[in-house]
């Protein structure tokens, strides 16, 4: 090696970056609170600490209406919903895209899985078929997302954007803006009820997120979707093949849309063009809290999870406080970017220690 | 061709001792130059010579670290682009830096719009766009249409109305005549005359050796970020002199020697007739077991994207690609490198590598199937297998656990190699290997590609360093303007040669 030739003095060199029995664990940035708080532990360490602290002040205002078994279920219960949702919703951030119809979409399959024609096969033969209906709807609607923006190029923004309108106006159509009542009681006593004290549609959260985790960090589905996220001229060159992978993750999110659906009409016993309100904001919302990057590429299901957690929590507070939904929204607001913020300087000290 | 003006000029721009440093590499390293009003000045040199650093110097756009900038005789700074141009230099670059979303009057005037209390005079603006565009004899050209309508010509021309749409002194044009066809080049140079009679200096950047020849005054050489000759005629100074001149660059290479590979084994990879419209056309070659073949050729003569389209990552529009004789699928990756071809493309960072992701993780992307069951990943034998790569290859620091885009650029480049040999690719496309390597890792990358071809692996490098694909290869294609020019052992080619090849435009 010719080490007396002008070797630029800036760019680090095999030879002298470390010797070369260095432990291989000695990754940088592992020292001092900023590396800990960019490692995966220490960030969702810092959720839970957010989540313990809102805790706190639930108990500290509202004392034993906080801390109720009933009250905890009941927060669980409603963190079910969207939390099926932004399980999904990680998948697809964590490749590079972003969905803005989901919401739209719990909306249509609740619609179609609650219809008179739906209901009434499912009488015949059993309500699950209303389940079915739900989930391929949720289906289809993210095959659409995904073929227009892995095969025909649409900025996933606005092919969301535009289901998010699409769907929602469907949804009216079919139902003629009216409220659809499930009359199937076996359906609303399944996931209306409990085993073992938990409420089902807990367990349902519990087995996405379980399913998810899974999914993500021990599969090629899941390492796929995240070398696409991070980029993903890299992964077609690596002979992945791109566009068939971001179509699968929009519709996973579809799926993970008609599971919703299907338990919000649990909840409510309708199907209603209304339902699913605002799911895009609030998913997105919890995926980015829990520090997933939006930019893809990197991602977390449990901090996705604590995420949801920590919203419906502050939801719980403030309705236990009697505050009314516009403070509600504002504090949201107020998290979310305080939350981004604190992710961007970690991530950024940890890329200047690294 | 007019010369009044020109003999006696003297010098409008007068740069002394230049030189500028970036992180890590001396770009410009002591450079001369002086150009006088009226004369067309061309700056030759091969690429990484420095030109395009030292028009962004006369830009504004790099400051220099030391030396002195003349003009008219006054010692002048351009700490920023507006500078420069408010001195009367106007800069062509090669890539266009036109907004193809406005119109060619809006792009014209970009950044000195004509305007009244902050309104654009919209009628004078397209009135005196069509002025420029007459006398640049394109009157046909709208000032009305969408740059990003028109032609790679057309919009040369629309870059050359901005340049001259200010009170310009000293036009710099970066290689202009790489989109243009012959009718079209005479139309420039034309245009180019009418400039240098009113009196404007052209700083004149070419390939061509013909067109030097029948434009240019004088010319500059420049070698490592220095000027090796200045003021010499470009009519009368012999070819081989100006290449001599510009080859024999600094860098030492040290190559290992190795054994000449069996002739008579069959081909692994074969390209026949391969084409794309607009990017290259009739490349065949054959690559066989423990052989390497390398492509000399300056940037833009279509190298990468040969390589590309063997890779599946361009669709091949003529001709095909055989790997053991089985045709290649063409515009599919997957297919590619199912058939055993594996890439390390030419922008390692933004093609190769997802940089926040870990070493382990990097190596294994396109080999997860063979760890994977039913796509649940067996975590052990990924990791067991990708550290022996990354330990075979002699990656430094050890461990595959470090975030990607810690390591040093020859290490990232181990990486890319690690990938295929994993995935058990037999046909490893280089291009560019050693770019952002530094020089004490560079040897270690020309062992490593040559231990991989004794290995049996096929292996095709491309490089902008002439001695670089000397040194690895075995046999050579010199590529220029789409076209392979010539092929042979590279035993029998030296860099001279080489260059005389590409600039001459034709086999010799």
């Amino acid at each position: 090696m010719s080490n007396e030739l002008t070797s630029p003095e800036n760019e680090v060199t095999g030879h002298d970056v470390a010797p070369a029995d260095a432990p291989a664990v000695s990754a940088p940035g592992t020292a001092g609170l900023a590396g800990f708080l960019g490692s995966g532990l220490g960030r969702n360490l810092g959720l839970i600490i957010a989540l313990l602290l809102l805790c706190a002040v639930g108990f500290a205002t509202a004392g034993d209406r906080f801390a109720s078994a009933d009250n905890v279920l009941t927060i669980l219960r409603l963190g079910s919903v969207i939390g099926v949702v932004s399980i999904g919703m990680t998948f697809v951030i964590c490749g590079g895209g972003i969905d803005l119809s989901v919401g739209a979409i719990v909306a249509l399959s609740s619609v179609w899985a609650t219809t008179l024609a739906t209901q009434t096969m499912a009488e015949n033969v059993h309500w699950v078929v209303m389940v079915f209906t739900a989930i391929a709807v949720g289906a289809g609607c993210g095959l659409i997302n995904g073929v227009l923006v892995a095969y025909g190029r649409v900025a996933p923004f606005i092919a969301t954007l535009a289901m998010l309108a699409g769907a929602r106006g469907l949804a009216e159509i079919i139902a003629q803006r009216r409220t659809q009542i499930i009359r199937d009681r076996d359906f609303i006593t399944f996931f209306g009820g409990d085993v073992l004290g938990i409420p089902v549609l807990v367990i349902i959260f519990v087995l996405v997120s379980v399913f998810g985790w899974v999914l993500l960090n021990r599969t090629t589905f899941g390492r796929r979707t995240l070398a696409i996220g991070g980029n993903a001229e890299a992964a077609r060159l690596a002979g992945i093949q791109v566009r068939r992978q971001t179509a699968m993750l929009y519709i996973l999110l579809g799926i993970a849309c008609g599971i919703a659906a299907v338990m919000i009409m649990a909840r409510t016993t309708t199907g209603t063009s209304t339902h699913g309100q605002l799911y895009e904001l609030d998913a997105i919302a919890a995926v980015v809290i829990g520090g997933t990057l939006l930019s893809g590429g990197r991602g977390t299901i449990v901090g996705t999870v604590l995420g949801v957690l920590i919203f419906t929590t502050l939801t719980n507070v403030f309705t236990l406080n009697n505050l009314d939904t516009s403070t509600q929204a504002v504090a949201k607001g107020v998290i979310i970017i305080a939350a981004v913020l604190l992710q961007q300087r970690v991530a950024e000290r940890h890329r200047s220690s690294g | 061709m007019s010369a009044q003006g020109r003999a006696n000029g003297s010098p409008l721009l007068h740069m002394t001792g230049v030189v500028k440093r970036f992180p890590g590499v001396v770009a410009l390293g002591g450079v001369d130059l002086e150009v006088r009003s009226g004369e067309v000045h061309c700056l030759l040199g091969q690429n990484g010579a420095g030109k395009s650093t030292l028009i962004k110097v006369l830009a504004g756009v790099h400051t220099p670290d030391e030396g002195h900038i003349l003009w008219n005789g006054t010692e002048v700074t351009f700490p920023h682009p507006q500078a420069a141009m408010e001195h009367g230099i106007a800069t062509m670059y090669q890539e266009l830096d036109l907004v193809e979303g406005l119109t060619v009057a809006e792009n014209i005037f970009l950044g000195h719009e004509l305007s009244r209390f902050g309104f654009p005079r919209r009628r004078a603006t397209q009135e005196r766009a069509q002025e420029l565009l007459t006398q640049l004899g394109h009157p046909g050209i709208s000032p009305t249409t969408e740059v990003g309508g028109l032609s790679a010509a057309n919009q040369q021309i629309v870059s050359m109305a901005r340049a001259l749409s200010r009170d310009v002194r000293l036009i710099i044009m970066d290689e202009p005549s790489a989109v243009l066809d012959s009718a079209e080049v005479d139309q420039l140079f034309d245009v180019v005359r009418e400039l240098t009679s009113a009196g404007v200096a052209v700083v004149y950047i070419s390939h061509r050796l013909d067109e030097i020849r029948e434009i240019g005054d004088r010319v500059t050489v420049l070698k490592d970020g220095a000027t090796v000759a200045t003021g010499l005629d470009a009519k009368s100074t012999p070819t081989a002199e100006l290449i001599t001149l510009m080859t024999g660059r600094s860098i030492e290479y040290v190559f290992p020697t190795r054994e000449a590979p069996d002739t008579a084994a069959t081909p692994l990879l074969s390209v026949e007739d391969l084409g794309r419209d607009g990017e290259f056309h009739d490349v065949s070659f054959d690559v066989r077991p423990g052989e390497i073949v390398g492509i000399a050729g300056l940037v833009g003569a279509g190298r990468s994207e040969v390589l590309e389209t063997i890779f599946g990552a361009r669709r091949a529009e003529r001709g095909r690609v055989r790997v053991g004789g089985t045709v290649v699928p063409p515009g599919s990756v997957a297919k590619a490198v199912a058939a055993g071809i594996g890439l390390a493309p030419e922008e390692r960072k933004s093609q190769a590598l997802v940089l926040e992701h870990s070493v382990g993780d990097n190596i294994s992307l396109a080999s997860l199937p063979a760890f994977s069951r039913a796509g649940w990943i067996d975590r052990g034998a990924e990791r067991a297998s990708s550290e022996s790569y990354a330990s075979s290859l002699e990656v430094r620091p050890r461990g595959v656990d470090r975030e990607m885009r810690t390591l040093s650029g020859g290490n990232q480049q181990k990486i890319v190699l690690a990938r295929w040999l994993q995935r058990g690719s037999r046909v490893l496309l280089l291009d560019e290997p050693t770019r952002g390597v530094d020089v004490g890792a560079r040897s270690e990358i020309y062992t490593l590609i040559r231990t991989l071809s004794e290995d049996g692996c096929a292996v095709v490098v491309v490089s902008s360093e002439i001695p670089e694909v000397l040194g690895l290869a075995d046999r050579v294609l010199v590529m220029a303007d789409g076209a392979v020019l010539h092929q042979g052992p590279a035993a029998e080619l030296d860099e001279h040669r080489v260059l005389d090849i590409i600039l001459r435009g034709e086999a010799a």
